[in-house]
């Protein structure tokens, strides 16, 4: 279990305090979370405009990407329903889904919720968003196919941010018919 | 005393005229994939017939009083670990009212109590108290002929076999060992080798009838074709070693794949859709293989009817149980596993090698979607028929060849043999 992952974010909020935006200067973190929140905006951009080749260049050389269910997180279980290490599997489910795997066409709208920081630093960021898809399939239906938090790690530099680690928990432990598209 | 009537004996609900219209199992009307008459059918006759169901592993109620709720077919079961080591499992529906025991997926509990009415069982399902049965200041209570004794749940019988854990409904089902015939049986000993170990869980919902994806299962004519994965990364290719042994019954079926015949000259490549694409995995630790079960097996596909899959592929080990949801609906449940004494790097390779199976599996995602496809057009001419003649006719067992359609002839035989038509 990432035991630490749900603690107070660095505005100050937590459970059992009253509101207080102490922890680090102002400027600070609201710099830092409107930069992510602007990377964000980008990352489910490409996805959903099917710019998924650009989809493995948010991410550092050996980042870690995860799909996992709320109840394997929860239970400490490691199966992931997709899990990357390296920008080279990235691409792969990028090259199988354009030319070897055989699905009916689809396409999401990610909504994503309020950027929780939960820690930055210098040369790292973490922080935990809530997030719908909702999926459009080549017929017309809709449905929300996916509905969970994002907990992600960036690096930090003046020039960019990139995911070292993105870890996607689905709220339910179903996958209605097959998943394809990252998330 | 049984809660449920008896299979085939009652009138009205699931009655059906339909008749099989061959003598073979060649070909299968449409009508079985949507008429909510058989469906209605089959889960006395099938899931509440004479067929061993899986319920869940040992290793997930380690101790007494841990219980896993699950399906064999609609019916909602409780697999609970009794406080004496043995297991038990019972229909998960109060006596009473009807209202669902274990509304929880797992947990641990001492015995049933119903949140409804706190009607409380043992954990063998003997009605151990009902609120109130005297009433309250001497007035109510039980009508004086209640017999606590006629009022238990209804228990399903158990085996274990390799940590896995089977119920049936029905007192005609052989011994398991038997139901599945001993050249399968060692199918399942040659993979369960060890104490297990659950490495998660997911579930994917499949828009067909759960015999579409029954079919699936025994069907390895579609593996090369369908998924282009397994063709272009050389997990499968039509021409490694391999074959099909299917039990003699024709119910149960085991499809395999070992590397020792691979080869790459033409004849195993050739009119296979993906081979137009040619491209190659920039990590290709997915594909990665430690040989862990005394052979070259690669690819392991084993089922026991109607519902379970045991699976092989690689390092990756899982076990899949389908629950119908309706005619036209069906939910598989992935447990996926590993062994008990696995290092971090084992586990770490059989979570690589995840990325191959489950819902967004490189070579299973599409069985997620091709029984829609059949699923849909099969309304469109109930009476219309696909035919299967791959293989033979009948259900013979395949050696180095897994193009047959043999096993799922077996599926149809064995689905006419307990639905009775």
């Amino acid at each position: 279990m990432d035991s630490g992952r749900d603690g107070a974010s660095v505005w100050g909020f937590d459970n059992t305090m009253a509101k207080k935006m102490t922890v680090l200067p102002l400027t600070d973190s609201m710099v830092m979370t409107a930069r992510i929140t602007a990377f964000m905006a980008e990352y489910v951009h490409a996805i959903d405009a099917d710019r998924l080749e650009d989809w493995p260049e948010f991410f550092t050389e050996d980042a870690v990407y995860q799909v996992r269910t709320r109840e394997n997180y929860d239970r400490g279980l490691p199966l992931s329903v997709m899990s990357c290490r390296g920008r080279g599997m990235l691409s792969d489910r990028i090259s199988a889904l354009r030319t070897a795997n055989v699905f009916e066409p689809h396409v999401y709208c990610h909504v994503i919720g309020a950027v929780r920081l939960l820690e930055c630093g210098e040369r790292r960021a973490r922080t935990e968003s809530n997030f719908q898809v909702i999926r459009t399939m080549v017929d017309g239906s809709m449905s929300i196919f996916a509905c969970g938090r994002s907990l992600d790690t960036f690096s930090v530099s003046d020039e960019a941010l990139q995911l070292s680690e993105r870890i996607v928990v689905l709220d339910s432990r179903q996958i209605d018919t097959l998943l394809v598209i990252p998330l | 005393m049984s809660q449920m009537s008896r299979p085939d004996t009652e009138a009205g609900s699931g009655a059906t005229t339909f008749t099989w219209p061959h003598e073979d199992t060649m070909r299968v009307p449409y009508q079985v994939y949507t008429d909510p008459d058989l469906y209605a059918l089959e889960q006395r006759r099938i899931f509440q017939g004479p067929t061993w169901n899986f319920l869940c592993l040992e290793a997930e109620i380690p101790n007494g009083g841990d219980y896993k709720a699950t399906f064999v077919g609609d019916a909602p079961v409780v697999v609970v670990r009794k406080m004496d080591g043995g297991i038990s499992a019972v229909l998960n529906r109060c006596a009473h009212k009807g209202a669902v025991l274990c509304f929880k997926l797992h947990g641990s509990i001492r015995e049933f109590n119903c949140v409804y009415h706190n009607w409380v069982y043992d954990l063998d399902g003997k009605l151990q108290g009902v609120a109130f049965r005297r009433g309250v200041g001497g007035k109510g209570g039980l009508t004086a002929d209640f017999n606590q004794d006629d009022h238990n749940l209804r228990a399903l019988r158990i085996e274990t076999y390799r940590g896995l854990v089977f119920g049936t409904f029905s007192e005609k089902t052989p011994p398991f060992r038997a139901y599945l015939g001993d050249e399968l049986i060692r199918c399942i000993e040659r993979v369960f080798i060890k104490p297990l170990k659950v490495l998660g869980y997911h579930s994917q919902v499949l828009p067909n009838n759960w015999k579409l994806y029954a079919e699936n299962n025994k069907d390895s004519y579609h593996a090369s074709l369908l998924h282009v994965f397994h063709n272009t990364f050389g997990v499968v290719r039509p021409n490694m070693g391999g074959g099909i042994k299917i039990s003699a019954d024709g119910w149960h079926h085991l499809s395999y794949t070992e590397r020792t015949a691979l080869n790459d000259d033409a004849t195993g490549r050739e009119k296979v859709r993906s081979l137009k694409e040619q491209y190659s995995l920039a990590d290709p630790s997915v594909m990665e293989h430690k040989p862990e079960l005394g052979d070259a097996v690669t690819n392991s596909i084993q089922t026991v009817f109607p519902t379970l899959v045991i699976q092989q592929i690689l390092n990756a080990l899982a076990v899949r149980q389908l629950v119908p949801r309706g005619p036209e609906r069906s939910e598989l449940f992935w447990t996926v596993l590993g062994f008990e004494d696995d290092d971090d790097e084992t586990v770490q390779l059989r979570l690589r090698a995840n990325n191959l199976v489950g819902p967004a599996g490189f070579i299973s995602m599409e069985d997620g979607c091709v029984g829609g496809f059949v699923q849909r057009a099969a309304k469109a001419d109930p009476s219309a028929e696909t035919i299967m003649p791959m293989g033979g006719r009948g259900i013979e067992p395949s050696e180095g060849s897994r193009v047959t359609e043999a096993a799922v002839r077996g599926f149809w035989k064995g689905w006419r043999e307990c639905m009775g038509v």
